[in-house]
């Protein structure tokens, strides 16, 4: 009630009420503004009757349907997923096992490692994708290959940048294991690979699932490096939209565009609440 | 393989361990009999852990030997060793069912289904968490997931169950009733138990015998009433339970006698030999207080005003302050009439012990 009273009398604002002051409600408003505007725009326009982007003319799914039988724009989204599907598949592993070896073993060089391991993230895209491009030209790799082989370079170059992302969300998991439990198990008869799959494995795997549908998202929608080491007969669904850009912004690149954010959002979305699963369930120390 | 039931299940011969330039563990030698309850005791930083953890197998000494039933353990891993040990932090597999738990011993060395279903009962129902199987550990009690940690590590029916610290999580009134139900736990399945801590009062209660360690060793090793009595060391009368400590200088009298100059106590006479630096220590229990001074034989007393009062109920301590050194305690019971403080602050009295009641340390 006292709650209430004070909310429809307008009861000045506490210490810590900062949301309850104008300007950071202006602020905020504006951000809002300027990230989400152009977003729901572009979802907005996707159902718009109009060949034009700029004036509404009613509700349609006509694109849609345009966009899923435009055959070209459906081959590189099977090229996209297929990609994304495989790249996440060995990166994942990949970076299970590095952040194991991390976590796990003194070795030589080890805090080298960890430094080189997170290159990738840092350096900039555009580099990486040239030398990607370089390095697939001048290795002689096979060209004009039969579906999916086609997709090898693009691959590659994805598990190269998305397996340190997936090692180190894993990593940041390994953080919060208490090793005792690992010494219960091992002080209740099991050798060490029996501790790995009983044990730590279990603590990890909301990681890794995280890990995983984070390497996902980052190859199903990275268009930098992708542009640089695709084919014309490799195209991926980003690169597709782009090339469909270039001719016209019709309301089918706004569906296509559309069905990646919202494929994006789903995994990205499943990959938050595994990770917030992941910290709930933290073993107690 | 048959091994002499008078042969020590424990034997650990001369072991050493150094972290770093820390002496952990100093040239460690003892000895734990069958079904003995054996306890580990000293300040945090002694040594009594690692001392436990190269039991376990999961430190691996210097030098020295560790022998458990008769054969040389030192070097082989904690998942080959006859021993189970109960973690400070117990350690449940959080993903596991109470059950999956207890049984996950027996599946590791792959027992067959029935026995293993049968043998999880049973050690479920000896720590009373029968009805509990299907429970996840974060939907338990800190003294439930306890029990989980006993029964897993019961179940494998180890020569030896070592508990790190095993109470120190629990509070006070649940801290009583488990020390009480280990003692009877360890008297159902007649295993020997090892137990760290270092809550001398916990180690006095449960075990059968008591190692005293400090900075890596092993200061005595005794049944607590002989601990508590005859200590051999002034650490040792000093971390066991409470004691007044009194410095002096001792001289030879008689044939068998000493005399003591202390500061405090002013010139004594007590049984004993040799010269020097002495300590003389005295039990707060062993204190009498008078209003009159005493005039028996053989008694050592000393005058002093009262400068606190500690009231627990049954019993209280006195603080008195005679004139230098830390002030002297006492023990009172409390079976008079309630709520009549027996002696307040600022009265002057006389505190006296029998001779014998105390102890004298070389330092």
């Amino acid at each position: 009630m006292n709650g209430i009273r004070r909310i429809i009398r307008g009861a000045p604002a506490g210490p810590l009420e900062y949301h309850r002051r104008w300007p950071l409600r202006l602020i905020l408003t504006g951000t809002l503004i300027f990230l989400y505007t152009p977003i729901f725009a572009l979802i907005a326009f996707s159902f718009n009757d109009s060949r034009r982007n700029i004036v509404w003319h009613g509700f349609t799914l006509k694109y849609y349907e345009k966009a899923f039988a435009n055959s070209d724009l459906m081959l590189a989204l099977g090229n996209s997923l297929t990609i994304a599907l495989i790249s996440t598949v060995i990166s994942t592993l990949l970076g299970t096992l590095a952040a194991y070896a991390l976590w796990r073993f003194r070795f030589f060089g080890k805090a080298a490692y960890e430094g080189v391991l997170a290159m990738p993230i840092i350096i900039p895209e555009i580099c990486m994708g040239v030398a990607m491009m370089m390095f697939i030209a001048r290795s002689g790799w096979p060209q004009d290959l039969p579906w999916p082989l086609n997709l090898g370079a693009i691959t590659v170059a994805h598990i190269a940048f998305s397996f340190p992302f997936a090692a180190i969300v894993i990593r940041a998991r390994l953080e919060s294991f208490n090793r005792e439990l690992a010494d219960a198990a091992r002080d209740l008869g099991a050798g060490e690979f029996q501790v790995f799959r009983d044990i730590t494995l279990a603590h990890m795997l909301p990681g890794i699932i995280a890990g995983g549908l984070l390497a996902f998202t980052l190859s199903l929608d990275d268009f930098v490096i992708t542009f640089f080491t695709s084919g014309p007969n490799s195209v991926t669904f980003p690169v597709k939209i782009y090339s469909m850009v270039r001719f016209s912004v019709s309301p089918e690149v706004n569906a296509a565009s559309t069905v990646l954010i919202v494929l994006t959002i789903v995994l990205t979305a499943i990959a938050l609440r595994m990770q917030y699963r992941s910290q709930m369930t933290a073993s107690p120390k | 393989m048959t091994q002499d039931q008078n042969d020590p299940i424990i034997r650990v011969e001369g072991v050493c361990k150094t972290f770093g330039s820390l002496r952990a563990v100093d040239n460690v030698s003892l000895s734990i009999q069958r079904g003995e309850f054996f306890a580990l005791v000293g300040p945090s930083g002694c040594g009594k852990s690692t001392l436990l953890r190269m039991l376990a197998g999961f430190e691996t000494p210097d030098a020295g030997r560790v022998f458990i039933d008769g054969r040389d353990m030192t070097g082989i891993g904690p998942n080959r060793r006859p021993v189970n040990l109960v973690f400070q932090s117990y350690a449940v597999f959080p993903h596991m069912s109470v059950a999956e738990n207890v049984a996950y011993g027996l599946k590791i060395a792959r027992r067959p289904h029935d026995e293993i279903a049968a043998r999880t009962q049973e050690a479920l129902m000896l720590v009373k968490l029968d009805g509990q199987e299907k429970k996840k550990p974060d939907e338990l009690s800190g003294g439930q997931r306890q029990r989980v940690a006993l029964a897993r590590a019961l179940i494998m029916r180890p020569a030896v169950l070592l508990l790190d610290e095993p109470l120190s999580a629990l509070d006070a009134k649940l801290r009583e009733a488990m020390q009480i139900e280990l003692v009877h736990l360890q008297k159902t399945v007649g295993i020997t138990f090892v137990i760290v801590t270092h809550d001398q009062s916990e180690a006095l209660s449960m075990a059968n015998r008591i190692a005293v360690m400090h900075q890596g060793a092993v200061r005595q090793i005794a049944g607590p009433a002989e601990l508590y009595e005859a200590p051999n060391c002034r650490f040792v009368a000093d971390f066991i339970g409470r004691v007044n400590l009194f410095e002096g200088v001792a001289v030879p009298h008689k044939k068998g006698r000493l005399r003591i100059k202390s500061e405090v106590l002013g010139e004594i006479e007590l049984d004993g030999q040799g010269a020097g630096a002495v300590t003389l220590a005295v039990r707060p229990e062993k204190i009498q207080i008078s209003r009159e001074a005493q005039t028996q034989e053989d008694t050592i007393q000393v005058r002093g005003q009262v400068a606190d009062v500690a009231y627990y109920g049954g019993y209280s301590n006195i603080f008195i302050d005679a004139g230098a050194g830390p002030p002297i305690v006492a023990d009172i019971t409390n079976t008079g009439s309630a709520g009549v403080p027996r002696f307040l602050p600022g009265e002057w009295l006389w505190c006296s012990w029998r001779a014998s009641d105390s102890l004298l340390f070389r330092d």
